[in-house]
């Protein structure tokens, strides 16, 4: 992983939104939905990021594709070996890049317009960002569901002609029209069965090796994120508490919360007799986050110096692909063992 | 008369008529019992049937469904017997079980209590209802099931309405709620689906205490593998409004015989193999409950398809005292429906 399979870097990516009262919509406070992220992308990585809801993965993600515009920070995004922030291009440069960045959402049944068929669906994107003809357009819409296993004569078809396993492929195959390098997919399985969602996930994992793509993939599921994910980002309130490759992260988590929240996850396993960290009470409210470490009102560590100081996301000093926020970090790292 | 089983079904058929005379088949023949003081998990994907069942036995079906055949037993320690199916819906005796004997907790915490009482209100409602006790002594109860279930200063916040709460505490008060008139037998639908994995973590853990405490049966409906293993002595897997394969957790996740309880286990991703094994997908969908496959109904999407599966609707095997399956390549004892 060099400097130059950077694909994306956010620096101090902060989103707040406003809190209003009374009639003149007077500001007395701020959801800190993402406060203060940092975080590499690499070029053909998956890149998990899992949380639990209201941690600000979302917002995260919709900053990335810039639905929502962070209200400080950069994200430097490597044009062709050239970093640029993308916050600051002039407005025929981000039409340019926005091709580039594309999202799936979580919800096939909204995401799709119920008044147009699939094809009209896919034209739009494709005649605004290309100057191909007709003839090409229809051509580059049959191979993309292809690409999904989906029959091509079901572009004159409408979204409610589908299952929801099938407009989950859909929405991918429409993200992927317009040729992009990045693709930001929130929760694309978690309104699909289970049985269906295997689908999905192999399908993805798939078109990402045919096409070379950097997928971020926001989950709340920790089996799929590690499914998914070559690295995995621990999100809590808004802050990255660990970050590390996913092997890594599940053999040795060095964050109380990633490891109370890896022994929450109930496994399919009889046989697997694991100790349960359950934690007390309820994740704070992002509106008024704790002082200090963001975790600490819920952390069976917590000390002193917890309570006043903020960690840092920094490296372990035994292995720098793994990034801790947290001030036992190294302690906790020796204690865990290799 | 106490048996070993609190509750026993058999054969039950629930069936919804919908536009144009069409007969959607929800519950087509679901047998199965359910041991006392233990934990049944149901599990199987949406529309399986699976919350269906659960409303048959509380009886809280809409208009539309009928029961044309089957039995729902419930024996109640120190009660006599009932059939649940052949009750009337908003008769005098459903209404004394409802609540009282058997509970149901369901999967939504935030729809499903009223915002404009308050918890306490709430709560004593089905004691009030079910036994003469003053507002009181009930809200004394009340608040001491709340402790029971580790809700901070429960005294002072049995006065809050539902929107002060969070989620994992909504479904807390539902589960005091569920378990304040001491049932013998609970029925929780989905009741983590909507919550966080480690406020999950916490509802699990409070269910089986209370189970332990209370030694209450229960039925836990899920589509959560995970959860079953966790929480469950006994497994019902339901395809399609069958139950395709029942037996005790070991049964089910060690050796499991129904093709379609193997191909659900292969393709959940486990935590801890970091995408090692690829996943294997089931193929197709599940098709339209109003046109059924004439054959086994997991015919189509199944690996070891016969033209025998295409044809017969499997009866159920017993593979071993514990262990049920409906499918035709298993071989052992043939059973009644």
């Amino acid at each position: 992983m060099t400097e130059s399979n950077v694909l994306l870097e956010l620096n101090n990516i902060k989103k707040y939104f406003p809190i209003t009262a009374g009639i003149f919509r007077r500001e007395v406070g701020a959801v800190r939905a993402v406060d203060d992220i940092s975080l590499r992308v690499y070029r053909g990585e998956t890149l998990g990021l899992v949380g639990e809801s209201g941690c600000g993965k979302t917002t995260l993600g919709k900053c990335v594709v810039r639905l929502l515009e962070p209200n400080s920070g950069s994200m430097q995004y490597n044009f062709g070996g050239e970093m640029r922030d993308l916050l600051s291009l002039n407005a025929q440069e981000s039409f340019a890049a926005r091709r580039k960045i594309q999202m799936v959402f979580q919800d096939p049944y909204s995401s799709l317009n119920p008044m147009k068929t699939i094809y009209q669906s896919f034209d739009e994107p494709i005649r605004i960002h290309s100057d191909r003809n007709k003839e090409e357009r229809r051509e580059l819409i049959a191979r993309l569901l292809e690409a999904v296993n989906l029959h091509p004569e079901y572009m004159y078809r409408y979204p409610h002609e589908f299952s929801g396993g099938q407009r989950q492929r859909i929405c991918i195959a429409r993200a992927l029209c317009v040729d992009p390098e990045l693709v930001v997919c929130d929760e694309p399985v978690s309104a699909l069965d289970v049985s269906i969602q295997a689908q999905v996930l192999n399908q993805m994992k798939d078109l990402q090796e045919k096409l070379g793509l950097t997928y971020i993939f926001i989950a709340h599921d920790l089996s799929v994120v590690e499914y998914m994910s070559d690295r995995i980002a621990v999100m809590y309130l808004g802050q990255v508490l660990e970050l590390a490759p996913a092997r890594s992260l599940y053999d040795r988590h060095i964050h109380p919360y990633t490891q109370a929240l890896l022994s929450a996850v109930p496994v399919p396993d009889i046989r697997a007799k694991r100790e349960r960290i359950i934690l007390e009470g309820d994740v704070p409210s992002p509106a008024d986050p704790p002082q200090g470490c963001r975790f600490h009102t819920r952390c069976q560590y917590c000390h002193a110096r917890c309570v006043e100081e903020m960690p840092k996301l920094e490296p372990l000093a035994a292995d720098p692909e793994h990034f801790v926020a947290c001030h036992l970090a190294e302690e906790r790292f020796a204690a865990v063992g290799t | 008369m106490a048996t070993e089983y609190i509750l026993e079904i058999n054969n039950l058929k629930t069936q919804f008529v919908v536009r144009r005379r069409r007969v959607v088949r929800a519950v087509d023949g679901v047998t199965f019992k359910v041991r006392r003081g233990k934990i049944l998990g149901l599990v199987g994907e949406s529309g399986c049937g699976k919350s269906v069942t659960a409303h048959s036995i509380m009886r809280l079906l809409p208009k539309t469904a009928v029961i044309p055949e089957g039995s729902i037993l419930f024996h109640p320690e120190g009660g006599e017997s009932v059939d649940m199916a052949k009750l009337n819906p908003t008769g005098r005796k459903i209404r004394s079980i409802r609540g009282n004997e058997i509970s149901m907790i369901f999967q939504d915490p935030m729809a499903s209590l009223n915002p404009v009482y308050n918890i306490g209100d709430q709560i004593i409602e089905v004691l009030r209802e079910h036994s003469k006790i003053t507002k009181k002594e009930a809200l004394e109860r009340a608040v001491r099931m709340l402790e029971l279930l580790s809700i901070p200063k429960a005294s002072e916040r049995i006065k809050d309405y539902p929107h002060q709460f969070s989620g994992g505490m909504k479904q807390r008060v539902m589960i005091a709620m569920g378990l304040i008139c001491r049932p013998q037998l609970l029925i929780a639908d989905e009741p983590t689906t909507a919550l966080d994995v480690t406020i999950q973590a916490q509802i699990i853990e409070l269910i089986k205490e209370m189970q332990s405490e209370f030694g209450f049966s229960t039925i836990i409906i899920t589509h959560n593998m995970g959860i079953v293993a966790d929480m469950a002595d006994d497994v019902a897997v339901m395809y399609m409004g069958k139950i395709v394969e029942f037996g005790t957790k070991e049964d089910v996740f060690l050796n499991p015989l129904h093709p379609y309880t193997q191909a659900l286990l292969k393709s959940v991703p486990i935590l801890g193999n970091a995408g090692e094994d690829k996943l294997i997908p089931i193929r197709g969908v599940t098709p339209d409950p109003s046109e059924m496959p004439p054959g086994c109904a997991f015919e189509p999407r199944c690996d070891f398809a016969t033209e025998a599966c295409k044809t017969c609707v499997p009866g159920r095997v017993g593979v071993t005292d514990s262990h049920i399956v409906r499918c035709v390549h298993c071989i052992g004892e043939k059973l009644d429906d």
